[in-house]
Order: C-alpha cells, then sequence, then structure tokens
C-alpha cells in the first residue's frame, strides 16, 4: 500500500511558453527508476481534491524529484502547477509507480525514445539514467514538437548528445530557419528515416498525447517492430 | 488530514440554492466516457422497449423524430461532482413513449449501444420526469455527449441519464446496471448525495 | 476526456490494494483470449477506470474509489498471473 507523502516545491523554472519544470522534495520519497510516475494529489481550503498522474523527469534516490507539466488551459490542475505554485507550496504525492515503462541498465538493447511534446518527461529520465549508467547501449531520441520554443529540457538534450545519443527533432508548427525538412507531423516516412532500424531489434519507447502515440505506435509495428518491444504511454490532459 | 495547496482553487465552486450537497458549478461540458465513443448512423438507429410478455416496441429513427417533442430547461449534477444550470434540450418524453406499453414491471434496464446500462425505478421515468433527448442547446446532440439520442433524467445523478440509448427493459427486480455494479448506487438522488453504496 | 491513455496509469490506484506492482501482471480477456499486460491495455477514466481489453474492447475491470473503499470489479478476466518475488508498486 501507497502512502500520500507532503512535498514541498523548492524549484521552478519556465522551459517552454506553456510549460515550466518544477522540482517537490518529498520527504521520504525512496527514489525512482527512470520513466516511472507519480500521482499528485492538490487540495483546496474547502477540502475539494484532484489527483492527477506525472512522469518524474528525475531518476534516481530521494528526496527530489523533478516534473514538467504542459498547460491545458481548459484543465484545473495544470493551469496551477504551470501558472501559480512557486517554491514553497505544498502538495501531496504518491509513488513512485509503474514498473512496466521503464528502462534499466541491466536492459542491453539499443533503445529507441519518441516523444511527443512533454512526453519526453520520462524519455528524459532514461536518457539521464542512460548517461549517468555509463551504460555503452545506444540511444536514439525522435522529439517532435510544435516549434523549437516548445522544446522541454532543450539545453540537457544538447548537452546529453553524443556517439551513444542520437537526437532528432520533428517540428510540427514552425521549423528553426534553415531546417531540412518544412514543418509537418510525424509520419512513417520520418519515423523510419530518424530511428533505429527493425533490424537492431531495439526497445522502443513512446510517450506523448493520445493521437500521437496512437500514430507512432501503428507506424512502428507497420514497419516491423515487434509490438511487445514498444511500449507506450498515453496522456490525457487537465 | 490533506495538506492544503495554497492558492488552489479547483474549479469555481459558487454556492447557490440550486446546487445538492457536495456539488460544484461548471459552465462547460465535461466528458466522460467508459470507452469509445460508438458511431451510429441514424439510418440505422433504433429505439426499442421490452415487457416481460416478449411484446417490444420499436421506433426508428424517422418514427421516433415524428413523435411530438418537448424543450426542457433543467440543471443536470454530474457524481463527480460537477453541477451544470439552466441547460436546455429537446427530447421526447417517456410518457409519450410508454403510451402503448403494458407492464407489470416496475423497474426498467436501460441499454445502449457500446454495451452500457443502468438501473431505473419506472415511476421516476413518467410523469414528465424523463425523456429521450437529442438535441443540446438548439444542435443535434453531439456523440460525445450520447448523440444521437441519450436519456435524460434530471432528478438523478446524469450516470443515470443513459448516453447512445437504445432501448429499455422492463424488469420484475431492481438490478444493478453497469455503474451500479460496480460501486455506485442504485438510485442516484444526488439531494441525498447516493453516490455510491 | 474520451480518449484511453495505457493501462500505466492504474498503478496509484491499485497501489492502495496490492502489495507489488500489478501494472507489470498479465491478464487473459475472457472474451476474445487475448493475454497482456495490464500496463499496455485500455483505460478510459469515467466515474471511474474502465479498462479495456486492446484486442476486442470489452470490459476487463473497473475500478471505483470512493471515500471509504476502492471497489475493484474483474467483469472480463478470466485470469491474472503476477510474477513471484515483483517488486511493490
Amino acid at each position: 500500500m501507497t502512502d500520500w507523502l507532503v512535498g514541498t516545491v523548492t524549484d521552478v523554472r519556465t522551459e517552454t511558453p506553456t510549460g515550466r519544470s518544477l522540482t517537490i522534495t518529498v520527504d521520504g520519497w525512496p527514489g525512482n527508476l527512470a520513466g516511472q510516475h507519480l500521482d499528485l494529489r492538490l487540495t483546496a481550503p474547502d477540502g475539494y481534491q484532484a489527483v492527477r498522474s506525472y512522469s518524474i523527469a528525475s531518476v534516481g534516490d530521494g528526496p527530489a524529484v523533478q516534473l514538467a507539466v504542459d498547460k491545458i488551459t481548459t484543465g484545473e490542475v495544470s493551469p496551477y502547477l504551470v501558472d501559480d505554485v512557486l517554491p514553497g507550496d505544498q502538495l501531496e504525492v504518491r509513488g513512485p509507480l509503474g514498473r512496466w515503462f521503464v528502462w534499466t541498465p541491466e536492459d542491453t538493447r539499443p533503445i529507441q525514445l519518441i516523444a511527443g511534446g512533454s512526453g519526453i518527461v520520462p524519455l528524459i529520465a532514461m536518457a539521464r539514467a542512460h548517461a549517468a549508467s555509463g551504460s555503452i547501449v545506444p540511444f536514439r531520441l525522435l522529439y517532435s514538437v510544435r516549434s523549437p520554443q516548445d522544446r522541454f529540457f532543450a539545453d540537457e538534450i544538447a548537452a546529453l548528445e553524443s556517439d551513444l545519443f542520437r537526437v532528432d527533432y520533428v517540428y510540427t508548427r514552425s521549423a528553426p530557419e534553415g531546417w531540412a525538412t518544412p514543418p509537418g507531423r510525424v509520419t512513417p516516412e520520418r519515423i523510419s528515416a530518424a530511428t533505429i532500424p527493425v533490424s537492431e531489434t531495439p526497445g522502443v519507447f513512446v510517450c506523448g498525447p493520445t493521437g500521437f502515440v496512437e500514430t507512432v505506435a501503428r507506424a512502428l509495428v507497420d514497419l516491423g517492430h515487434e509490438p511487445q518491444s514498444v511500449k507506450t504511454e498515453r496522456f490525457g490532459g487537465s | 488530514m490533506a495538506v492544503f495547496s495554497r492558492g488552489f482553487g479547483g474549479r469555481v465552486r459558487e454556492s447557490t440554492p440550486d446546487l445538492p450537497p457536495g456539488q460544484f458549478l461548471t459552465e462547460d461540458f465535461p466528458v466522460l466516457s467508459a470507452g469509445p465513443t460508438p458511431e451510429i448512423d441514424t439510418a440505422e438507429w433504433e429505439f426499442t422497449i421490452r415487457t416481460e410478455t416478449g411484446a417490444s416496441h420499436s421506433w426508428d429513427w424517422d418514427a421516433f423524430r415524428a413523435l411530438p417533442s418537448e424543450l426542457v430547461a433543467t440543471d443536470i449534477h454530474c457524481v463527480t461532482r460537477w453541477s451544470k444550470l439552466g441547460t436546455s434540450w429537446r427530447g421526447v418524453s417517456l410518457d409519450t413513449l410508454f403510451e402503448e406499453v403494458e407492464s407489470s414491471y416496475d423497474y426498467v434496464m436501460a441499454h445502449s449501444y457500446g454495451g452500457y446500462t443502468t438501473n431505473l425505478p419506472l415511476e421516476d421515468l413518467l410523469d414528465g420526469k424523463a425523456w429521450i433527448a437529442y438535441e443540446f442547446d438548439g444542435e443535434d446532440l453531439d456523440p460525445e455527449h450520447g448523440g444521437p439520442a441519450r436519456l435524460l433524467i434530471p432528478h438523478l445523478y446524469f450516470w443515470k441519464s443513459a448516453k447512445w440509448v437504445n432501448g429499455l427493459v422492463m424488469m420484475k427486480d431492481d438490478e444493478p446496471g453497469f455503474w451500479e455494479q460496480n460501486g455506485y448506487h442504485t438510485y442516484g438522488d444526488p439531494w441525498q448525495e447516493q453516490r455510491y453504496w | 476526456m474520451s480518449s484511453h491513455v495505457d493501462g500505466n496509469a492504474l498503478a496509484g490506484p491499485l497501489s492502495e490494494v496490492f502489495h507489488t506492482d500489478m501494472t507489470t501482471a498479465v491478464c487473459c480477456c475472457d472474451g476474445c483470449g487475448e493475454t497482456t499486460t495490464l500496463a499496455s491495455e485500455m483505460v478510459y477514466g469515467a466515474h471511474g477506470l474502465v479498462v479495456r481489453c486492446r484486442s476486442c474492447d470489452d470490459v476487463l475491470i473497473t475500478i471505483v474509489e470512493t471515500p471509504e473503499r476502492v471497489v475493484l470489479s474483474f467483469p472480463g478476466v478470466s485470469s491474472v498471473s503476477v510474477e513471484r518475488g515483483a517488486p511493490s508498486a
């Protein structure tokens, strides 16, 4: 039985025009694997509660956990986390949760990460774990965002990029000056061109909005990836 | 005891006498779906009432739409704590649909495209308390909200107002429907906060 | 939201009931016989959580969290297998 733990926001950072990352320090946080999530509970003064699941961007031992949140204007939790929350504010968390959508250094397959928008969160945790572990298996990231300014963790991803961690971007609305491909959605052709080929039997982790994950997962299976080698994490929104 | 999160308001929660206990006002119309939204062509649509004798009364879309309809202005209350006041619907009263139906049973199971069920006492469907609604706010009912037609039983929590309804089956005893089997109250009166078992 | 998320999202609610992480358990659908890891089934969030078979759409599991209890139903699951010694959530 997992208990609710009290967390205190210790850092907030603007990541994109509509998103930011939060560091929450949680007494009793046991640490987490790369890719796990937590449930976050907010309680209003009149007792009204809202619970939402968020992937964890950080990895390893506690007590600090990092989340990144994209604002959905019609939601009731993400606007609070993106616009209102300040260091020192308290909330409750339950976790770490889920042992399916995780990567650990014991996994020696090449790994392809595919993120849409804030779906980068559990995947950056895997990239961080990969770098920290000294693992020599190849990682590759395909990151789909609306525009360059919508990238979460852009500087850190650039810093992590290496022979063992290749990074490709797909811009869906506006690409940087001189970018080779015009803006557009992720297509099977783009996936095929910018991911680890089926012949290397990679493990694939896909995270993003439901429609994005649906499209990508179908394309991967059509390309010949075994369905069991493709793990997905869709997020709803609010 | 929960920790309060400074500045977290959640939804706007004004208090008005029209709100049942524990409910909060909402201006939008949240969509709650237990499964994929069924695509129902009105050319294929059918609504049937079945009784204990095996008799069935069916309407296709044209026959259903030829029945007299009513404009219904009402408040709706979802068990997930949102309420929406002054909503506007058009539909056919169940009094009209039950005019020719003979049954000695007191309970009804409502069935929907997609397999959803919910149980109701017959008396809650009659005397101007319930409709099969096909318009919301003057427009055809959106499939996400149960179109082409859904039950509208505004005096009970809104899960009783089954989306995509396609039939009513008379029952001798009150047997639980989908949510009623799985944790929700068998009757669901919002003014008595009959949310769960 | 009328669209679904993955079974991963069940980890929190199920951690209230089960000692080990149930999202790595393998469920067999009573309707079509497909066996799938719970984490990759489809989850719809309505008045509770509705878990549907990703092959045939049948309802496998419902979870309703009330203030006093967690109500779990398995209307469409013929078996659940859990690895021995699996770690907690």
